[in-house]
């Protein structure tokens, strides 16, 4: 019965081995880049993102229809020259990163969907918005795969300079040059990982795998390591029990891993050992030192 | 003997406004320098002109290489929310020897525990720096620099909020660097401090208001000329004209 539920699934179709392989690789690299994005308050720099790279995937899509090549190549494309120039503005000016990045973001959202509009339907339109996980064909898988490893790859290169610029970006700059460039590659990476999760997930619900994962792993540790880790993990048990789910009753795959990530957020919050709400309520007799 | 930095009409500031307003001197190898003056003086800005986070609007700072140099910031400049160990931030003070790629050993981490214990922090290795008291922190700060072992030390407001025994403590890291010849810059407030333990002072208030021995410098007048010149930040102040200054100078 509950081998019935939750492996004949994936043991009886093959796109559902494939929708979940997908979902790991996808965790993978969405799990480090959401913990970074937490740890230096860009939560919301992400969302932001995920509007920018309609346009490129807009045009992808009016260049050789539903080509989930085409598209992802149009928004990295997209994704890189908003995150680039909004950083190198918010660099070379004083105005702050989210401030450049709403600005430009907004101007991209507005061509993508303009695009659309203009030249499809509204079917394109919510498979863009949506994506679909359950179509994964070959090449789309590679491609998946090859990005969370290109990404765990960088990360490795310039994990330590992220790390002391999230701390101490005064110290990294008085120490080295490593900082700036280290920013860059890794707002790059949030551009292949949202692109990654767009295939997948769709734009709307891209950035959920990043974010949610990174704020349950935040209730459950208080270091960097264990950290993504975590989040990696609760991504992984996110994606397989929303395949499950969606499998066995109609909500769209989708939407069902982020709401089962959602739930695990949520049961962070209450439960969670570091300022969960009930081990706050209920923190035991103080100690003696 | 050859300064070890150099300081010609230097001029830092932000907006084209002027912090530090044509500061000339020189900093000798060896030397243990108080700066002191009034807040907004422009200490900060200085010492972060010293250190390469900000260009001189005019002028040079010549000697060593930004990078030589051991830089304290000011405690909050530090997002100490984030989640890093004692260990693992100090450790950040061997960057020059390990840079982005270069591991760890066996050798550097007895460095780092060195470092750590001649702070009086020994036990609170794997504490996160975000459960640190104030004064924890900035013993954690000393052990940074002490790892950087660099020629020149800069370092801001070291003792602001400190306790007596933490200000002692650290007051004696920096008499030992003294002692093994290295050049020590800090910002300052207790004029005791400065009198007792600080052979040289730079009183800056936008401008050098006096630069030499101590007890020279901190006279009376000097004092209150230093509170009458760090007048406000003017928005529509003229630009500076090099002619005007050499005529007010003659």
């Amino acid at each position: 019965m509950i081998r019935q539920a939750l492996i004949d699934p994936f043991s009886d179709f093959e796109f559902m081995r494939r929708a979940l392989a997908a979902v790991i690789a996808l965790s993978l690299g969405s799990g480090p880049i959401g913990v970074f994005l937490m740890l230096r308050r860009m939560s919301l720099v992400g969302d932001a993102m995920a509007h920018a790279i309609l346009p490129g995937a807009a045009i992808g899509f009016l260049l050789s229809g539903l080509n989930l090549f085409a598209m992802t190549t149009g928004g990295l494309i997209a994704g890189f020259a908003v995150a680039l120039l909004s950083g190198l503005v918010s660099r070379s000016t004083g105005l702050k990163e989210d401030a450049s990045l709403a600005t430009f973001y907004l101007a991209s959202l507005a061509i993508g969907v303009t695009i659309v509009s203009v030249k499809g339907t509204n079917i394109d339109l919510l498979h863009v918005l949506f994506g679909n996980i359950l179509a994964m064909d070959d090449p789309t898988l590679l491609m998946v795969a090859g990005n969370a490893t290109i990404t765990l790859l960088v990360l490795a290169v310039i994990y330590r300079p992220l790390v002391i610029e999230s701390v101490d970006p005064l110290f990294l700059r008085t120490v080295s040059r490593a900082g700036a460039p280290a920013h860059l590659i890794f707002l790059g990476l949030i551009v292949v990982n949202l692109v990654n999760g767009f295939q997948a997930l769709g734009t709307l619900l891209a950035v959920g795998l990043m974010i949610l994962p990174a704020g349950i792993a935040r209730f459950w540790s208080r270091d960097v390591t264990p950290m993504i880790c975590i989040a990696v993990a609760s991504a992984i048990v996110s994606g397989y029990i929303g395949l499950v789910l969606s499998f066995q009753t109609r909500i769209p795959s989708g939407p069902a891993i982020i709401l089962v990530a959602s739930l695990l957020y949520l049961g962070s919050v209450l439960f969670g050992r570091v300022g969960g709400v009930l081990p706050q309520l209920f923190p035991g007799r103080h100690l003696e030192a | 003997m050859m300064a070890q930095l150099q300081f010609r009409d230097l001029t830092l500031g932000y907006d084209r406004h002027p912090a530090v307003h044509h500061l000339s001197g020189d900093v000798a190898p060896g030397a243990l320098l108080a700066v002191v003056g009034p807040n907004g003086a422009g200490k900060s800005t200085l010492f972060r002109g010293i250190v390469g986070l900000l260009k001189p609007l005019a002028g040079t700072i010549a000697g060593l290489k930004p990078r030589e140099i051991a830089y304290l910031p000011q405690i909050a400049d530090i997002d100490r929310s984030f989640p890093i160990s004692v260990f693992d931030f100090v450790s950040t003070g061997l960057w020059r020897t390990t840079g982005i790629f270069g591991g760890i050993g066996a050798a550097a981490r007895q460095k780092i525990a060195q470092a750590i214990a001649a702070v009086g922090l020994t036990g609170f290795e794997s504490r996160g720096i975000g459960t640190l008291s104030g004064g924890q922190m900035q013993r954690v700060l000393f052990a940074r620099v002490l790892l950087q072992d660099a020629r020149v030390i800069v370092l801001d407001e070291p003792f602001n909020a400190m306790d007596s025994k933490t200000s002692a403590d650290l007051l004696r890291l920096i008499e030992h660097w003294h002692g093994e010849q290295r050049t020590v810059l800090a910002a300052l407030h207790d004029m005791d401090m400065v009198r007792a333990h600080f052979p040289q002072t730079l009183l800056l208030a936008r401008e050098a208001v006096a630069w030499g021995p101590t007890a020279e410098v901190l006279t009376a007048d000097n004092l209150l000329q230093a509170r009458r010149m760090c007048e406000a930040f003017d928005d529509t102040a003229a630009t500076c004209q090099p002619q005007q200054r050499s005529a007010r100078a003659a």
